[in-house]
């Protein structure tokens, strides 16, 4: 009797298919999106809901606020928004002006924030968004004052979820005459994006660029601080020892245009071990929610939303969601995914700017295919979704504002994310890794 | 002569009143005393005044500035006229690191030596040092001129893209695909031209050119190494 073929649970058909293309080309595999990697997530907690000690609020009928304010530290004139949901950095270049343009809409429409990316600030976006908030990143492509004092904030880009210590690539292929002038380089060649800022290092220095900045734009700005999840405790602390207003963290589920795919799956955190500790750094230096913390990397739905607000932060950012809902990875165009070598839901080469839906592309035929005025009212529809989610949870959970969402409100499905996240094991008194739990 | 004293005058008030100027101000010529090695000492100025600061600044002095003319007698900190749009500043000392990082445009005259990094990713800003610069000088430079009347340290222009480099002394190492290049008679001309504007006191045909090789501009596998 012949044994059964037994594959490896070490050398798996995807490890070996990587062996083989690493083997036949001699490069690593540059990608975008992010973690694609099973990670503990969100969806290893639930809410618990009310019940005879918590009474809920009913639906549709008692209010359920989810406005919030980002900025109140030290800038005159904090961001408002009305839903703690915003649109995370995406450069033009990365993205063409029309998707720019959907993020824009979509985002205004509902009352809330879009984000500028390593390319500068276009007259496009600027004027579709009505609250947009200014990256000051390691290249510097495209700053410069007059943009800095046209943003209704500024964030200093110290990393990125996906790759917490890396810098970027944007192929040539993408490199249009717009984007080459934008960025002062060359048209067609690969345009790298420096990990690290050039004029400071450390944490006393971007004290000083803070107050730099601050005076630039007259204290006015918002100044908020984008890290990857990597050592949120420390990285929250050195940035309100810094001087931001506002930290935004970003787990390793966040998406990028182009990396390694190394890269990605293998350097930070996952989101939701990143929150807890970011949060305690705030409530040890006194200042949870005078410094608003900003979550992304992979919130999908109401319920994400819900469950990073409940864990301490006071918004959520997005990305790759936002791009989904503008019709990036659609089935629609299957058959052209497939000649690109990919499907639809797993086309992560955005960096080829072949992007069959027109997204991340700079090809005018292929951006053609996107209305920015109907892309961005999918943006909206969907931004909504997410609010009257959060809201629902919320409302079960007895709130009334969504910020009033609390830890308590959770437990977890696996001790690991029980442990993250700082809440019990569902169906125990069980916090792993907490004293005399 | 307006005379703004940092002893006295808080940072905020100084940078609010230059930055108040407009292009029909007639209060062109500010004098700042005590600076005292202050950070962000008149940045992000959009108006053509002259300032002159009067002792040495901290980081980031001149920063973003744009048509204004700004002179430091003493010497300067970190960062000096990052990311410049135009206009000129005029340090009379030495320059700290990062002088003039990623400036878009103007003119940055450092009449001491600058220390390492200079010109890092400038992007159109002309630079000219009549001492010595550093190590990793113009380091993913992509476009502008920087000018040096003295020696470089190691790695100049690593990683280069199309800025020019004219260095009159030695240059300890070139970096990952900075070679030299021909000095023609337009790079003597546009160089005659930057010293004459700085005013320095050196001739064209006494420098030797420095670029871009342009291997690097596309990635390959085989130019791996050249990162390492």
């Amino acid at each position: 009797m012949t044994t059964p073929p037994r594959f490896s649970a070490t050398f798996t058909p995807d490890i070996n298919a990587e062996i083989r293309r690493a083997a036949d080309t001699g490069l690593y595999d540059i990608r975008g999106g992010g973690a694609k990697r099973r990670v503990p997530h969100f969806d290893d907690l639930l809410f618990l809901g009310a019940s005879i000690s918590r009474y809920p609020l009913e639906g549709y009928r008692e209010r359920c606020g989810t406005d919030v304010t980002l900025g109140t530290r030290f800038a005159k004139n904090p961001v408002q928004l009305d839903i703690p949901i915003t649109i995370a950095g995406m450069s033009f270049g990365s993205l063409s002006a029309q998707a720019k343009e959907a993020l824009g809409r979509g985002a205004s429409a509902m009352g809330t924030s879009t984000t500028t990316g390593d390319g500068g600030m276009t007259d496009e976006e600027r004027e579709h968004s009505t609250k947009l908030v200014y990256q000051l990143l390691p290249s510097r492509y495209g700053m410069n004052p007059v943009d800095l004092r046209r943003a209704d904030a500024i964030e200093i880009v110290v990393g990125q979820g996906a790759k917490p210590g890396g810098g970027g690539m944007l192929l040539g292929q993408k490199i249009t005459d717009r984007v080459a002038e934008m960025r002062t380089l060359p048209k067609g060649i690969d345009q790298r994006s420096a990990c690290r800022h050039p004029d400071w290092t450390g944490p006393d220095d971007m004290e000083i660029k803070i107050l730099e900045l601050r005076e630039i734009t007259g204290w006015e700005k918002p100044i908020y601080v984008k890290v990857g999840g990597s050592r949120p405790y420390f990285d929250t602390a050195l940035a309100v020892k810094a001087g931001a207003d506002v930290v935004v963290l970003d787990g390793m589920q966040g998406g990028t245009a182009a990396t390694q795919d190394v890269f990605i799956e293998h350097v930070g955190l996952p989101t939701l071990a990143c929150i807890r500790p970011a949060v305690k750094a705030l409530q040890d230096l006194g200042m949870h929610r005078e410094v608003q913390l900003v979550v992304s990397g992979g919130i999908r739905t109401g319920a994400d939303v819900a469950k990073a607000l409940a864990l301490g932060a006071d918004a959520v950012s997005i990305g790759t969601a936002a791009l989904i809902a503008l019709g990036d990875n659609d089935p629609r165009w299957e058959a052209e995914y497939r000649a690109l070598g990919s499907t639809a839901g797993a086309y992560d080469d955005w960096h080829e700017g072949r992007d069959p839906a027109g997204i991340t592309t700079q090809d005018p035929a292929l951006a053609a295919r996107l209305d920015p005025v109907a892309a961005g009212r999918r943006l909206k529809n969907y931004l909504s979704v997410l609010t009257l989610e959060a809201q629902t949870i919320a409302r079960a959970c007895g709130k009334s504002h969504v910020r009033n969402l609390e830890p308590e409100d959770l437990c977890a499905l696996s001790i690991e994310a029980a442990a993250m996240a700082g809440v019990p094991l569902a169906g125990t008194d069980w916090i792993p890794g907490r004293a005399g739990s | 002569m307006q005379t703004i004293d940092l002893a006295t005058t808080p940072l905020r008030e100084l940078n609010a009143t230059l930055q108040a100027q407009t292009q029909d101000t007639n209060q062109t010529a500010w004098e700042v005393l005590n600076p005292r090695g202050a950070h962000a000492v008149a940045v992000g100025l959009d108006a053509p005044i002259s300032v002159t600061v009067r002792g040495s600044t901290g980081y980031y002095c001149g920063g973003m500035n744009a048509r204004a003319e700004i002179t430091v007698t003493g010497n300067a900190g970190p960062g000096v006229a990052e990311n410049m749009m135009s206009g000129t500043v005029v340090i009379e000392g030495d320059a700290s690191q990062y002088a003039g990082a990623t400036g878009h445009g103007g003119l940055l005259v450092i009449k001491g030596n600058a220390a390492s990094r200079c010109g890092i990713s400038m992007k159109g800003i002309d630079i000219v040092v009549f001492g010595n610069i550093g190590p990793m000088s113009a380091f993913m430079a992509q476009a502008g001129r920087l000018v040096v009347l003295g020696d470089a340290g190691e790695a100049l222009g690593d990683s280069l893209y199309e800025a020019r480099i004219y260095v009159r002394g030695t240059v300890k190492s070139l970096g990952a695909d900075c070679v030299e290049k021909e000095m023609r008679a337009e790079h003597l001309a546009e160089l005659a031209d930057l010293l004459a504007r700085a005013g320095a006191e050196a001739r064209p045909e006494e420098f030797r050119r420095y670029g871009s090789a342009r291997t690097l501009y596309n990635f390959k596998p085989d130019n791996a190494g050249a990162y390492g």
